[in-house]
């Protein structure tokens, strides 16, 4: 919930995982504690390192700016800074901030008595991102299979290691992931739809409540998911979704090595009709 | 129960689904600048092996004494050679080409050897022609390396890997059963949906590979329909699975098109279609008349030729082993420096063609910009 100027705050003691009472405060709204004093260093560092490693590049154009792993030949050893060291530590410095912006959720879940879902949920952004720049690296034996940090080069990154495998659409995976964040969106929307639906009824009439929405849905397809299971759904299909990009990745390279369409011969070679 | 038989399930499915994968130990190798996605991963236990070169059937003699045309009779192309080299040869096509039963009598009639009647011998005579020609003015292609029979038979009378017009549909006119000439999964294609004979439109006559504009916008100077795109997509699958090598091996997806992304195996590939597209227009297709009916595919032409012919699943066929000292006489007539820069056929020719590569496509690009490898 928004706070607003006349909302009092209540600030809840204690929760903390690392340093006790010592980084229990707040900077204005903001909970600090161990892991945000962590995030803000590793953060503002591997922004820095970000902004000097293109200081050194041929370009500011915000598009252009590439900031790339290094060369295979390196495999899993460090790397000169302008070859890809740079890289390597904005890379630790990114798993550090991510790690302890999750960890600075607990903390506040802990303060105040909540589920982990958010700082589980978060996780599974950061699982994707460690399988692209560590997992599958680490599989494959070179820094040098992460993507670069920059926008245009971080999307052919993205398009040549789809094409390392002809066709990345037959990738079974992917095809999951990309069905994931279709429902994702699709829930979204018809969630969204309904609230607003019941909320703004035409003038002169009283807001509806959750009963008119489960009794739209039990109308129209015969079922409603409720108004909790709905976001449990959301939260099922939106990790879904990150979880089968994640894998579809680590299965290229470590799990298979030619074309995606390739990968399908094992069911036209199933003993039953081959 | 139920758990135990949704535990059971689970873990059957994975296996299924694990049980078609690489699990190998992986190489590696960047094809451009680091951090762009540009490499080649293989599975070691994957690769595919490069066939044993056979030893020569004895050493092979010097060109000296009295000409094959002096000794025998109805030599029409190697008449210029040695008895002893023509002799060598000869031993050489039984190893490479002749099957082991025949030897000698694949090809010629025992009692009178300069006998055209047997079609084999035709067809050998051409295949000779075929391989001096490609060796002599493919050198963008094929480089010193060159072919010999034995690249494409590999001891064989008929290579292991040919294409011929494609079957069809049985009733074009219906919506029932037609394909269309695609979405079967066809190892042509890679098993992808894509159209699965893309060799009668790229490895006989002339069509181009022109998908990508060089406009942002469409232009009515350029259509160019999806399907067509498509068959384009479904030749590159087939030269992918013949060399071994996925699409980055030669391009940057960041365009496809454009020569300076690409490496110089985009070049020599480039030259390599336009090689195959010649030996098949010009030595294998006349020979249709030649041709027995079960050396023809469904629709009456002849085998004929594309990258798995020789490729075999690797980028260099034979593991880049050169033959061709075995047998010098397939070199072929020498073609002049001078020739060669007017036509693909020095093996400067790539070089020159990636310096400007306007003169490919019939479009303005910008020549290559040297890029750390």
């Amino acid at each position: 919930m928004a706070l607003l100027s006349f909302e009092r705050k209540y600030r809840v003691r204690g929760g903390t995982l690392i340093g006790g009472d010592l980084f229990d405060f707040w900077v204005g709204p903001f909970y600090v504690g161990f892991f945000g004093v962590t995030t803000a260093i590793s953060a503002i560092l591997g922004t820095a390192l970000i902004f000097y490693a293109a200081s050194l590049g041929p370009t500011w154009n915000p598009w252009l700016i590439n900031i790339a792993p290094p060369d295979l030949e390196y495999g899993l050893a460090l790397a000169p800074l302008r070859e890809g060291g740079f890289w390597q530590i904005i890379t630790i410095c990114a798993i550090v901030a991510f790690t302890s912006w999750a960890l600075r959720e607990v903390e506040i879940c802990r303060k105040l008595g909540m589920g982990y879902h958010v700082p589980f949920a978060y996780g599974f952004a950061i699982f994707a991102y460690v399988s692209l720049v560590v997992i599958r690296p680490l599989m494959l034996g070179a820094w040098g299979h992460g993507f670069p940090y920059g926008i245009f080069s971080h999307l052919d990154w993205v398009s040549n290691t789809g094409y390392q495998y002809l066709h990345f659409h037959y990738n079974p995976a992917h095809m999951l992931a990309v069905s994931f964040f279709f429902m994702t969106g699709g829930a979204l929307a018809f969630h969204g739809a309904l609230v607003l639906s019941s909320v703004n009824p035409g003038k002169g009439q009283e807001v509806k409540s959750p009963e008119y929405e489960d009794a739209f849905f039990r109308d129209s397809i015969g079922y409603s998911v409720g108004t909790l299971g709905i976001h449990r759904l959301g939260l099922l299909l939106a990790l879904s979704a990150g979880f089968w990009s994640a894998i579809c990745i680590i299965i290229s390279g470590p799990f298979w090595t030619r074309g995606w369409p390739e990968w399908w011969t094992w069911w036209l070679n199933l003993p039953i009709w081959s | 129960m139920t758990r135990s038989l949704t535990i059971a399930a689970i873990g059957g499915a994975t296996l299924t689904l694990l049980a078609g994968c690489d699990l190998g130990p992986k190489d590696s190798v960047q094809t451009g600048y680091r951090g762009a996605g540009l490499a080649q991963i293989v599975d070691r236990s994957r690769v595919a092996e490069a066939t044993a070169i056979p030893p020569a059937p004895y050493p092979l003699p010097p060109d000296e004494g009295p000409r094959a045309s002096e000794t025998y009779q109805n030599v029409q192309v190697l008449g210029g050679l040695s008895t002893e080299r023509f002799n060598h040869l000869m031993a050489e096509m039984n190893q490479w080409v002749a099957p082991p039963e025949a030897g000698c009598n694949y090809c010629h009639n025992p009692e009178n050897m300069a006998s055209d009647e047997k079609y084999t011998k035709i067809v050998a005579r051409r295949m000779i022609q075929m391989t001096q020609r490609i060796n002599s003015t493919w050198a963008s292609h094929v480089k010193q390396t060159g072919v010999t029979c034995y690249t494409c038979h590999r001891g064989k009378p008929v290579p292991d890997f040919k294409w011929a017009l494609a079957d069809g549909t049985p009733n074009p006119r219906s919506i029932r059963g037609n394909r269309r000439g695609q979405n079967a999964p066809d190892p042509n294609v890679g098993y992808a949906s894509l159209p699965s004979d893309p060799f009668a439109a790229y490895f006989a006559g002339k069509a181009n590979i022109r998908v990508a504009s060089d406009n942002a916008l469409p232009s009515a100077d350029h259509v160019v329909s999806i399907k067509d795109a498509e068959k384009s997509y479904g030749l590159m699958m087939h030269v992918s699975s013949a060399l071994g090598v996925n699409c980055t091996y030669c391009h940057n997806s960041q365009s496809f098109r454009a020569w300076n992304l690409s490496r110089g195996q985009r070049a020599t590939a480039y030259y390599g279609i336009r090689m195959v597209r010649q030996s098949n227009d010009e030595y294998i297709s006349p020979l249709q008349s030649v041709f027995p009916a079960n050396r023809k595919g469904p629709h009456g032409d002849p085998y004929k030729v594309n990258c798995t012919t020789c490729h075999q699943g690797l980028s260099k066929p034979l593991g880049g082993v050169s033959m061709i000292d075995q047998a010098p006489v397939l070199r072929g007539p020498l073609v002049t420096p001078a020739a060669t820069e007017a036509g693909p056929a020095g093996s400067g020719a790539v070089l020159d063609a990636l310096a400007n590569p306007g003169a490919m496509t019939g479009k303005n690009e910008p020549a290559p910009t040297p890029a750390r490898q």
